[in-house]
């Protein structure tokens, strides 16, 4: 599902989709299946955006963003 | 007792390089690992006795070999056994930072857990309890606040008493390391296999938060305020622009610039007469006079007088970068640079090209990956540095009196759009395999240590002295011998030089565009030297007086000195466009190819940026002649 900015949500799965360096990449950042993210803002245009996950900043194109299935979790 | 050698490790934005330059100060020495444009930075200090050695790892997420800094961290552990490790940890983004620290000690390598940013971590709520975090990874733990350089001392205590023979890993990370043995033993994909060990590290990681840190919500920070303003939608574009405006005022306009042309005039004129008066008085031969007032003085004075420029550029972007802002330029300006093929990252070094191309070269170096690297320094030669700005707006005001501002903005926009199509074409072709890509971190916002400003530019600024400098000196010597001598020896008359003879060979490759003359293949010829000799050599070569202006506000009054010499009928006002487009987009001064050859580390890239950019430029201006000759222009 897609979160909206303000919202947070739980890391379900990663998908690969071709480039599986980018899920490794992805993971090697914190995100796994578990882990809090909430999306704070986004760039002019609305990409990329921001989130923030285990007490941290990260930026990251809608892309790739898209690849990180979640649930919503009411904060 | 032999030296001890302590390696630092750890996540970017820790705070790792304060750390070291806190700990070994000026006793550092900057090199390249080899192979790689990665910094190896190694530095000493005596205590109590004992020299002990440090060196600054790149500060990297994981050892995983994906990137140019994780292969140095991985090869530099492979290689070397350094008596201390000491892991920097943020202690403000424990979780995170732990990750490296589980993937070292499974390589079996024992060390030192040092958490920084105490201070900041306590003002977030985090609190840490260090007795429990050493008991989870059975390894020594010590902390440090930040920017304190006594605390930072406490470490050079914690090196040469601690005994690493007496940690061992701790039950629980054997354990790990089993686990992690077993998924490698599981015969699964290897994607699989690393995805699993990803998985697993956090898992281990997530035990150790339960156990030894405690966070308590402390509402919105600082820097979430801040970045409500500056990393938030398009208000923040606006911000930045105001921003850049700025740095470019501070450093074109306010200091850089004026001390560059304070000290330009310094070396190139006063030491330079005073030079020749002294060589008179004391009868040295003429032409030794000649090459070291004429050549080496004007020529080396020549790249002495960028220094200012370049300290203070990047005094200004290391400042700016050591208070997180730059991360934040790089999320504000992906969505427009990605169109271009480029990167958010790469906005800066696009910037400064718009002042001076050697510093924008070098400010490449900031961007992730390979292919953003070499693309950015590529299509930087095509932008409008200020030493091209001249050459635009003397020809504009001679030959298109009616339009001139028009003609000079219409040549920044050709080298912009230029640029942004090669990037285009490159990103497409020479790096096609190569994937760009954008996952950065927007650290909080932190006062620079200062130290650490200082040295990085100075850092910077001498690895452009050094390197630049030899190129440019002997090219100096070069242009000074060729305008200066003909086959009869020495001659005054530089219409009589070899660099005529090769300016009227040169100009044969211009009849295409109508700018076939020997002074303008004269012009184009020391244009490679520095741009800014294109007009002083038009100067010379026309008879203008050699008193002409380089300024580009004093165009006008040079425009006029010009409109009297043969020049004003020597070009149409067509085949001045041409000339115009031509020495917009051709060759990099010999300054910028030594940047990039020291940048790119290979002549091959060098070469290429020089027959390219000549390229593009002779078939544009060609073309701009040829169809302005067909639709009847002149």
């Amino acid at each position: 599902m897609t979160l909206k900015d303000g919202e947070t949500g739980m890391v379900v799965r990663i998908d690969s989709v071709g480039d599986s360096k980018l899920k490794n990449r992805l993971m090697t950042m914190g995100l796994i299946p578990g882990t809090r993210v909430e999306i704070l803002r986004s760039a002019p245009m609305g990409d990329p955006i921001a989130i923030r996950l285990r007490s941290y900043n990260l930026a990251m194109r809608k892309d790739d963003a898209e690849k990180i299935q979640v649930t919503k979790i009411s904060a | 007792m032999s030296a001890l050698a302590v390696a630092l490790t750890g996540n970017p934005n820790t705070g790792k390089s304060t750390i070291f330059n806190e700990l070994t100060g000026a006793h550092q020495k900057i090199g390249n690992w080899p192979g790689v444009t990665v910094d190896k930075k190694v530095g000493y200090v005596t205590y109590k006795g004992r020299t002990i050695s440090v060196v600054d790892l790149p500060g990297t997420y994981s050892i995983n070999a994906h990137s140019q800094e994780e292969v140095v961290v991985s090869d530099y552990f492979k290689e070397n056994k350094p008596d201390i490790v000491v892991n920097i940890v943020d202690a403000s983004n424990i979780a995170r930072n732990l990750f490296l620290t589980v993937q070292l000690m499974e390589n079996g390598i024992p060390l030192i857990i040092n958490l920084n940013m105490m201070d900041e971590a306590e003002r977030q709520g985090i609190k840490i309890d260090e007795q429990k975090l050493e008991k989870a990874f059975g390894m020594p733990v010590t902390n440090t606040v930040g920017r304190s350089n006594k605390s930072v001392k406490v470490l050079l205590d914690v090196f040469t008493e601690t005994r690493m023979s007496d940690y061992h890993p701790s039950e629980m990370m054997a354990e790990h390391i089993a686990k992690v043995n077993a998924i490698k033993a599981s015969g699964m994909a290897q994607d699989k296999i690393d995805e699993e060990i990803i998985a697993a590290r956090y898992d281990f990681i997530d035990k150790v938060m339960a156990e030894a840190v405690t966070t308590q919500s402390v509402g919105t920070t600082f820097t979430d305020k801040l970045d409500s303003w500056l990393a938030n939608g398009v208000p923040a574009l606006f911000i930045m622009l105001a921003m850049f405006y700025l740095l470019f005022q501070f450093t074109f306009n306010w200091v850089g610039q004026p001390a560059a042309d304070w000290l330009g005039d310094l070396l190139t004129v006063d030491f330079a007469e005073w030079a020749k008066d002294a060589m008179a008085a004391a009868g040295v031969a003429e032409w030794m006079q000649s090459l070291i007032s004429d050549g080496i003085i004007a020529g080396v004075g020549s790249v002495l007088s960028f220094v200012p420029l370049i300290f203070t550029l990047f005094f200004c972007l290391s400042f700016l970068d050591g208070t997180g802002y730059m991360a934040r330029v790089a999320f504000v300006m992906d969505p427009i640079m990605r169109r271009a093929g480029l990167t958010g990252k790469g906005i800066m070094p696009l910037i400064m090209g718009f002042g001076c191309g050697v510093p924008a070269i070098m400010g490449a170096r900031a961007l992730d990956t390979n292919k953003d690297r070499m693309i950015s320094i590529l299509i930087t030669p095509f932008l409008t540095c200020n030493a091209k700005v001249p050459i635009m707006a003397l020809f504009a005001a001679m030959y298109f009196p009616d339009n001139a501002a028009n003609i000079v903005f219409a040549m920044y926009f050709l080298g912009l759009a230029t640029a942004i199509i090669a990037a285009k074409i490159l990103g497409m072709t020479a790096f096609k395999a190569e994937d760009s890509s954008f996952l950065l971190e927007l650290p909080p916002y932190r006062m620079p240590d200062m130290k650490t400003v200082l040295l990085e530019t100075w850092d910077k600024g001498k690895g452009y002295l050094i390197k630049a400098g030899t190129i440019i000196f002997a090219m100096s010597v070069m242009i000074w011998f060729l305008s200066s001598f003909n086959s009869d020896g020495m001659t005054d008359e530089m219409s009589d030089s070899y660099l005529a003879s090769i300016g009227s060979a040169t100009s044969t490759l211009f009849k295409p565009q109508g700018f076939d003359t020997w002074e303008a293949g004269a012009a184009v010829v020391t244009g490679v030297l520095a741009k800014e000799a294109v007009v002083s050599t038009m100067g010379i070569l026309y008879g203008a007086g050699d008193d002409i202006s380089t300024e580009a506000e004093d165009a006008g009054d040079t425009a006029a000195q010009f409109m009297d010499t043969t020049m004003a009928t020597s070009f149409t006002p067509l085949a001045a466009l041409a000339f115009m487009i031509f020495t917009q987009l051709y060759s990099p001064c010999v300054t910028a190819l030594g940047t990039i050859k020291k940048e790119t580390q290979s002549w091959k890239w060098m070469s290429f940026a020089f027959v390219y950019t000549c390229s593009v430029a002779w078939v544009v201006s060609m073309l701009v002649y040829q169809i302005g000759r067909l639709l009847g222009f002149e």
